[in-house]
């Protein structure tokens, strides 16, 4: 289904790729394209793995304002690494491989947003406006919790946390990029196989037990994908806002179809061409200062105040 | 006797601020030691003048705004006015910087009025039966507020002031740069004087009509005073979320909703709630301080969370 | 057959149902009726496995419900799913195809297709077959999602109350259909209804709960009688007996 809308759209990113890449090189291209190289692959893999986590995230919640950003998953994981560095100490932590470090990161984020998000999300269901304002609520909770240990953290300490909590594009480490990279590859290909079941579980509680498919287990395994998809994209550049709702609630408007294979193409392309062509845009061309992810929370916040907004009520 | 017991740890919370900090001051080095009397007056003294004043005026707030919005989940840091008063204040850093203090302070106040009033319409087309979803359009509409600020920040530079001006603390509190909360404090003490007003405008349009109030008027003089001690905070402690949430909701489980009775109440824990958190800030980590927004940022939080779910006496 | 024993069930301190032995057999249409609260739509959905059993046992043939895998049940036996509003944007032939999810898991075979089709020609629902669901009236709707449930092949379908918000004759017709399923098709219905008459016109066999317990069971004419009603229902209306029919006062 809308083929020629997911083509025009890779034809899009495929530009916007070009361009980024390309222009302003001037000179030495070894040099320059390997760098710019390593940035991009970023910016899709955070791109890709955000919007995916997104649409899962509002398959098994059965709405289309939550994402996972906003009910804390990526404040979640900044906690973690604070957490870690308070008990350890910058000195202990830094010693730590990166990779090694990112895969313990990812165990305990699986183990904290199960714990948490679970129960969460199988206790308040029934409420949506609830749900949601405790998400947010708790978001805000995880992040008052991280500056707080941030300020408790020696200040000499404190710098090693502070890249994590705010999303930049700028410094981009290639160990961990390698180690992203697979991470999120097995995560995709996992959600790809479950899409015709994602479709199923996107019918309702009801529905889906009555088609063989228990809406507990599944919830499970997809808590796992978000958990691992958001710990991923937070590592690599920070939490990323309403990155999610945004390109989400794009790709309903662009390609509007139940159909998870398509919703999971569409969404990813759009975010990736929404990031790789912001940051083109804003670095390139328009030469702004300001991180694009601010940009994204602004037209992104307006986005989810219009859903809102314009929910009908029963 | 919660108006005593209230009003007597506020005192002994008060005397502990003056004596707590990063420099040596004991209550007998007051009688021989000038430098003491030095330290007492230009810096504690403010100090927790100050946090006293930014409290009581801040949770006071809340409790009007609650009352205009109808709604128990709302708070002015949270839901725009706070983000407004920012946005307005780096307006006129940037386009008019040699502007006379007050003047800053009134166009900061202006824009906060501003985004209240726009928060006030989005909040009257919501369904009234949905509370949550007041308080969720409050926080979102802060938020997006709060990106346009930073968005303006990094175009014009001025980041190391968003700081000062988004996260509340205290330590630069000094005699001489924390006087215009005076103005906070007495339009605190004015609103007080509307507080019967305030409570029927709580019971809606058609009641505060039935009963001869001219609603609009009333609505406007309480955005008026919200603003005005919102824009006072910001610019000069920072944002300090939650008091305004937290306290008049603690206040009216205890106490009731006859404002006249317990808004001084709401005062004085909002006085004290604040203080106690500044003076943890001050010795958690000492001797660095943790600002007494991230302080008040974990309370705030797990207390609202705890008001999501504890069962409400009345609506 | 299926095979209810010694089945209790609570919510918080409230029983809902109270030892609940009772067999429903192979084929026909079994009604079940009683008032508010009686407790057949927990029943119902405890046989569906749409919540997990608390005391005693239930089986669907050789299936134990709750031990059996979710897949194998899901061939054997079909609820039919509120009109749920989480899905507006399918159309109706890709509702009816989610019917046949349990046999292919997403890659359905030309079988499938065949089957598909089938239902979407056996309700009528073939002029429909590309709109979306949320451009349909309400019994449209309700027939679409009948033929899913067609579409599942299952020898058992479970249906909650079917007729609410259904006109007299979309109610009519899906009953007609139903009746036909039971006979021409060989499938066994179990099916909560509010409305006695609609129960007495096209039961075989009639259970009446009351307070969590098995009341009475029987052919139409055994049940609706005006003593077992008012013990039932608490109330006493007037029955009729009209060619052969019984019919109930309102």
């Amino acid at each position: 289904m809308f083929k020629r809308r997911l083509i025009l759209l890779a034809v899009l990113l495929a530009a916007c790729t070009a361009g980024y890449l390309m222009l302003g090189a001037q000179g030495n291209w070894g040099f320059v394209l390997p760098f710019r190289g390593n940035k991009l692959a970023a910016l899709i893999i955070v791109a890709v793995a955000i919007s995916t986590a997104t649409v899962l995230f509002q398959t098994i919640t059965h709405n289309r304002i939550l994402t996972p950003s906003i009910m804390g998953f990526d404040a979640l994981y900044v906690l973690i690494l604070t957490v870690q560095i308070y008990v350890l100490g910058a000195q202990e932590y830094v010693h730590l491989s990166q990779a090694g470090q990112f895969v313990a990161n990812i165990g305990l984020m699986l183990v904290a947003s199960l714990a948490l998000f679970g129960t969460l999300l199988s206790r308040a269901r029934g409420d949506l406006m609830r749900m949601v304002l405790t998400g947010i609520i708790l978001a805000v909770l995880l992040r008052a919790v991280t500056s707080f240990l941030q300020r408790v953290i020696d200040p000499n300490e404190y710098a090693v946390v502070q890249g994590a909590s705010f999303a930049r594009f700028t410094r981009i480490d290639v160990e961990l990029l390698a180690v992203a990279a697979l991470l999120t590859c097995c995560a995709l290909l996992v959600t790809w196989r479950l899409r015709h079941r994602l479709d199923v579980l996107a019918l309702g509680d009801t529905a889906a037990i009555n088609l063989g498919e228990a809406p507990k287990h599944n919830m499970f395994v997809i808590l796992v994908l978000i958990s691992v998809l958001v710990s991923v994209s937070t590592a690599l550049v920070g939490p990323m806002g309403f990155l999610g709702l945004l390109v989400v609630s794009l790709a309903h408007l662009i390609t509007p179809t139940a159909s998870h294979a398509t919703l999971l193409l569409s969404s990813a392309l759009i975010s990736a061409l929404t990031l790789v062509g912001g940051q083109f845009i804003l670095e390139r061309v328009l030469g702004m200062s300001t991180p694009l992810i601010v940009v994204i929370d602004v037209v992104g916040g307006i986005v989810f105040l219009i859903l809102l907004l314009r929910r009908k009520y029963r | 006797m919660i108006r005593v017991t209230l009003i007597l740890t506020l005192a002994l919370l008060a005397v502990l601020s003056l004596f707590v900090g990063v420099a040596d001051l004991s209550p007998s080095a007051l009688f021989y030691d000038r430098a003491a009397l030095d330290l007492l007056w230009t810096s504690r003294g403010p100090r927790t003048v100050a946090v006293i004043i930014t409290g009581g005026t801040l949770a006071v707030s809340g409790t009007i705004m609650q009352m205009i919005v109808r709604n128990r989940f709302v708070e002015p840091m949270t839901a725009g006015t706070g983000q407004g008063a920012a946005l307005g204040i780096l307006l006129v850093t940037v386009f008019m910087p040699s502007m006379p203090i007050l003047m800053k302070m009134g166009i900061a106040s202006a824009v906060a009025l501003a985004t209240s009033v726009i928060f006030l319409v989005i909040v009257n087309r919501l369904p009234p039966t949905q509370p949550m979803l007041v308080s969720l359009v409050g926080m979102i509409y802060g938020g997006i507020l709060g990106a346009c600020v930073l968005f303006f920040a990094y175009q014009a530079d001025l980041l190391q002031y968003i700081d000062i001006w988004m996260n509340g603390e205290f330590s630069g509190v000094l005699q001489g740069r924390y006087e215009l909360l005076w103005i906070a404090a007495a339009v605190g003490i004015l609103s007080y004087l509307a507080a019967d007003q305030f409570a029927i405008v709580g019971m809606g349009r058609t009641v505060s009509t039935n009963l001869g109030l001219n609603y609009t008027q009333v609505v406007i003089i309480g955005l008026l005073s919200i603003a005005i001690v919102t824009a006072l905070t910001v610019v000069t402690v920072g944002m300090i979320p939650f008091v305004g949430l937290v306290v008049p909701n603690i206040v009216s489980r205890l106490s009731g909703d006859n404002l006249r009775a317990t808004l001084p109440l709401t005062a004085v824990s909002g006085a004290a709630l604040v203080l106690a958190s500044d003076i943890l800030g001050r010795v958690l980590r000492y001797p660095y301080e943790i600002p007494v927004g991230s302080v008040f940022g974990v309370l705030g939080a797990v207390v609202f969370l705890w008001l999501l779910y504890a069962p409400r006496r009345h609506v | 057959m299926i095979v209810i024993s010694d089945v209790d069930y609570f919510i918080g301190p409230v029983k809902i149902l109270d030892g609940v032995n009772l067999e429903l057999p192979k084929g026909g249409i079994s009604a079940l009726i009683g008032p508010n609260g009686a407790g057949k739509s927990t029943l119902l959905s405890l046989i569906a496995r749409l919540m997990p059993l608390q005391a005693g046992t239930i089986t669907v043939d050789d299936l134990t419900v709750g031990a059996c895998p979710n897949n194998t049940l899901a061939r054997r036996l079909a609820i039919l799913p509120q009109a749920s509003d989480a899905a507006p944007l399918l159309t109706v032939r890709e509702l009816v195809g989610f019917g046949r999810y349990p046999y292919h898991k997403g890659r359905p075979t030309p079988d499938d297709h065949a089957k598909v089709e089938d239902a979407l020609e056996a309700f009528g629902l073939v002029p429909f077959a590309d709109r979306r669901l949320d451009t349909l009236s309400g019994g449209q709707r309700q027939r679409a999602q009948v033929a899913m449930t067609y579409a599942q092949d299952t020898g058992y379908i479970l249906l909650d109350e079917p007729l609410n918000n259904l006109d007299i004759a979309a109610s009519r017709s899906l009953m007609r259909v139903l009746r036909e399923l039971a006979a021409a098709h060989d499938r066994t219905i179990v099916i909560v209804l509010h409305d006695i008459n609609y129960a007495a016109a096209y039961a075989d066999l009639i259970v009446a709960m009351k307070g969590g317990k098995i009341v009475a069971k029987g052919t139409p004419d055994e049940i609706v009688t005006e003593d077992i009603l008012k013990e039932v229902f608490d109330t006493d209306p007037k029955v009729h007996r009209i060619d052969g029919k019984v019919m109930i006062e309102v």
